[in-house]
């Protein structure tokens, strides 16, 4: 009997649960979400996750779906381990998604090459292969507002601001502490190279996975004694990170992490000692913009939030909120072509390299403020993002700068180089963009 | 009733020696192998073969080589995600490097390259035993994977630091890299461990099997019998990592298309052992029961509820997963502490007497 009352409930739950299991007039769009709500990085992952699953559900609750057509999405757990990852792209590739947020660099590496072949999007919002930027050799993956490189130009560009301007540069020590893998050694060679030009000291240090141990890398900092810190850090990384700093007395404003190192879970362990510390990122933190008071209003208060209220305008909720967003703005792009109906995955990717992000256009999104208009290319799959700078003031996290200009002219040229090395091996061609429409 | 060897005489030692005496065993398994080639080419979908399948082959390939060396000569490694790096790492470099040469020839040289590193890894194994020759080769898998994220050599200087597995074709089919279908990176990964099995079941139950068995169940009486022990352990080092680095370079190449080290994990090295502990230690088969269990298991709780058409939150379906799993593994443990292949043992005896126990 109990068995039974069991299986009823949870039969019950399901039908609250699922968004799939309703009848559509105009058909759905089908997206899987890769997500990691359990293992080491699970505090990023699940306010990450509750992002998405909310703005999906405020598209279909709000507006009926992106123009009729409604959403349908899946979670599939990756614990952020790249088989599993493959395992579910995999698995849900037979529910013909027309894109994919991989949510690991290393998950991204892997959809790389099977997104020609499938005809799946791949965007891989602010990490992934930063050589994916270059349109003519990736058409099918967008890592659009910005890449590693730019990143770590704009952090140049911030500390050339904080001392009186670039030529000040000129004999400063930074430090680089990286996460020794792929992911963290992206910026290095953007940073040399910014080395070179402007004259300062560059020291790269990486910590081994998962970065627990880090005494030998913050010795080292001490004797170098570096003007500034820039930290690639992941998980547990971060918070070692930051506690190690304030313990070796820096200066924590001259302590910056890159924007997957500056969220409420990497600073709130080290306590008040990380007061004043910043990160990159390239949208805003806190849930006072419109969008929130919508997803209150037609998400939570029927009942069918992701998170716990409080969790909303967390640094991974907005940053999930975002992209959710910048998906729904690419299929409703592709949609001003080829009419509201469901679309292939080739229609959507028209779309994402058409996409336009309006300041008028976020606004009536309810974003705006949140973050920058933004246009895709053809050529350029990174847009034209900005990113700027955010400090912990001990409670959340506040923008302290302006919208920072990364150095495209630096990081542009670099960039096509190693399009066309990644390409080269994937035994791509280069395409040519004034021919397409 | 079926499966009895009455009547089945032996005139020759050669015949009484077989890898299977009875003729039953010799046709399901001819047959098993020969199913195994033709059905899921033919009926499996890709989910199948890429998700499910190939890394299924892959972890056997690895659970062979380390069953050699832990199961059989009774050397304890925690070393083999660090020799799967040297093979996927040394078959990277090979492939890239000579561009013409045969894929196959590349995974044979990215073994004997891991052969040689297993070596010299396996060189303290003469003085150091048991768990403290397990710290030893916890040494090499840190000192492995440390060195192919210091090295830029190793990756040709991909600023990613990733490395891709090129296309590369045999007999006119592209077997590796993305443009390979999934049926024939799945042929190529079963017919490489189709061989290497057959070849480890003869090794073992050769004169080379026989001295690694002698010196896992005490080395001293082996010594006295006049086995060499430093050759016979280097060897089975050799062996051991031959066959772990051709695991690794199927792993690249075959299943994952690109890697970082973080692929080839601390994590990798317990996931294969566990493989063999489970699947049961000096046994070939249970090399692939071992593997078929930590890589099918997880696959299949993952997806039952979605069969069952039960919806919970994707964290609760992930720790229920492992908490069944976890379960299993110390419901085997301690119903059958021999593994899987001894269980698969005792219902072969029941069978034999089936029906008639008395």
């Amino acid at each position: 009997m109990n068995a039974r009352r069991l299986i009823v409930g949870l039969a019950a739950a399901a039908l609250l649960v699922a968004p799939a299991a309703r009848a559509q007039d105009k058909g759905t769009i089908f997206v899987p979400l890769l997500v990691y709500r359990t293992g080491p990085y699970a505090p990023s992952g699940i306010p990450n996750a509750n992002g998405f699953n909310d703005y999906f559900t405020l598209v279909n609750e709000r507006d009926g779906g992106i123009n009729g057509v409604r959403l349908v999405w899946e979670e599939c757990e990756t614990q952020y381990d790249t088989k599993q990852g493959v395992e579910c792209y995999e698995r849900l590739k037979a529910r013909n998604p027309v894109l994919v947020n991989p949510y690991s660099t290393g998950i991204t590496y892997q959809l790389i090459p099977k997104a020609p072949i499938d005809k799946v999007v791949i965007h891989s919002m602010g990490y992934g292969m930063t050589a994916a930027a270059d349109g003519r050799w990736f058409p099918w993956v967008f890592n659009f507002p910005m890449t590693y490189w730019s990143q770590a130009s704009a952090f140049i560009r911030y500390v050339g601001q904080q001392e009186g301007g670039l030529e000040k540069l000129k004999g400063k020590k930074i430090v680089h502490i990286y996460h020794n893998s792929p992911y963290g050694r992206e910026a290095n060679p953007t940073l040399e190279e910014l080395a070179r030009r402007y004259g300062f000291e560059l020291t790269l240090l990486a910590v081994d996975h998962p970065g627990q141990e880090q005494k030998a890398t913050w010795l080292q900092v001490r004797r170098i004694a570096p003007d500034w810190i820039y930290i690639s850090g992941w998980g547990v990384m971060n918070q070692v990170a930051v506690k190690e700093a304030a313990a070796h007395g820096m200066r924590m404003d001259r302590v910056v992490g890159n924007w997957w190192s500056g969220s409420e879970s990497d600073v709130v362990p080290a306590g008040d000692a990380a007061k004043g510390y910043k990160s990159m990122t390239f949208h805003a933190a806190g849930a006072g913009f419109k969008v929130h008071q919508d997803i209150l209003k037609y998400v939570y208060e029927r009942g069918k939030g992701a998170a716990r209220k409080e969790q909303i305008g967390e640094v991974y909720y907005n940053r999930g909120l975002i992209n959710a967003m910048l998906n729904v703005e690419a299929i409703r792009t592709a949609m001003t072509r080829y009419g509201n109906k469901p679309l292939t995955g080739e229609q959507v990717r028209w779309g994402f390299e058409n996409l336009n992000l309006t300041e008028q256009r976020l606004e009536q999104l309810g974003m705006k403020g949140m973050l920058r208009p933004l246009r895709v290319t053809c050529e350029n799959h990174e847009g034209n993002g900005m990113a700027a700078v955010q400090q912990w003031d001990g409670k959340q996290w506040k923008m302290v700068s302006d919208w920072i200009e990364p150095m495209r002219e630096v990081v542009r040229p670099k960039l096509e180089a190693a399009a066309a090395e990644e390409g080269k091996k994937l035994g791509y061609t280069m395409r040519d963009c004034a021919r397409e429409k | 009733m079926i499966y009895r060897e009455a009547g089945q005489f032996k005139t020759t030692y050669a015949a009484d020696q077989a890898i299977f005496p009875i003729a039953q065993d010799k046709v399901v398994v001819t047959l098993a192998v020969v199913a195994a080639f033709v059905v899921p080419t033919a009926v499996a979908g890709d989910y199948w073969l890429q998700a499910v399948l190939i890394p299924f082959l892959v972890y056997a390939m690895a659970a062979l080589g380390l069953n050699l060396l832990t199961g059989y000569a009774g050397q304890l490694s925690l070393g083999t995600g660090g020799f799967m790096a040297v093979g996927a790492y040394a078959a990277f470099k090979l492939a890239t490097a000579f561009p013409a040469l045969n894929i196959v020839v590349v995974f044979l040289l990215a073994g004997l390259v891991t052969a040689a590193v297993g070596l010299l890894f396996g060189v303290p194994s003469l003085r150091i035993k048991g768990f403290y020759l397990a710290v030893a080769t916890l040494a090499a898998q840190f000192f492995l994977i440390w060195l192919f994220n210091k090295v830029p050599w190793f990756v040709n200087y991909a600023p990613s630091g990733t490395i891709t597995a090129p296309d590369r074709a045999l007999f006119g089919v592209l077997v590796t890299g993305p443009n390979a279908t999934a049926q024939a990176r799945y042929v190529f990964a079963l017919a490489l461990v189709t061989v290497f099995a057959l070849a480890a079941k003869n090794l073992v139950r050769g004169r080379v099997g026989r001295a690694w068995m002698a010196i896992r169940d005490r080395d001293i009486a082996a010594e006295i019998i006049g086995i060499r022990p430093l050759p016979t352990k280097l060897l089975a080092f050799g062996v051991s990592s031959f066959y772990c680095g051709i695991a690794g370079a199927e792993l690249v190449f075959l299943y994952l298309g690109s890697a970082e080290t973080l692929a080839f994990d601390i994590n990798q090295s317990f996931l294969v052992l566990f493989m063999i502990i489970i699947g049961g230690l000096g046994s070939i088969l249970g090399s692939f029961l071992g593997a078929a269990f930590i890589v099918l298991v997880p696959i299949f709780l993952t997806n039952l509820p979605h069969l069952l058409g039960i919806a919970i939150s994707t964290a609760l379906r992930k720790q229920i997963e492992l908490m069944i799993f976890g379960g299993l593994i110390l419901f085997f443990l301690v119903v059958e502490p021999h593994g899987l292949a001894r269980l698969w043992q005792i219902t072969k005896e029941k069978l034999r007497l089936w029906p008639f126990p008395h």
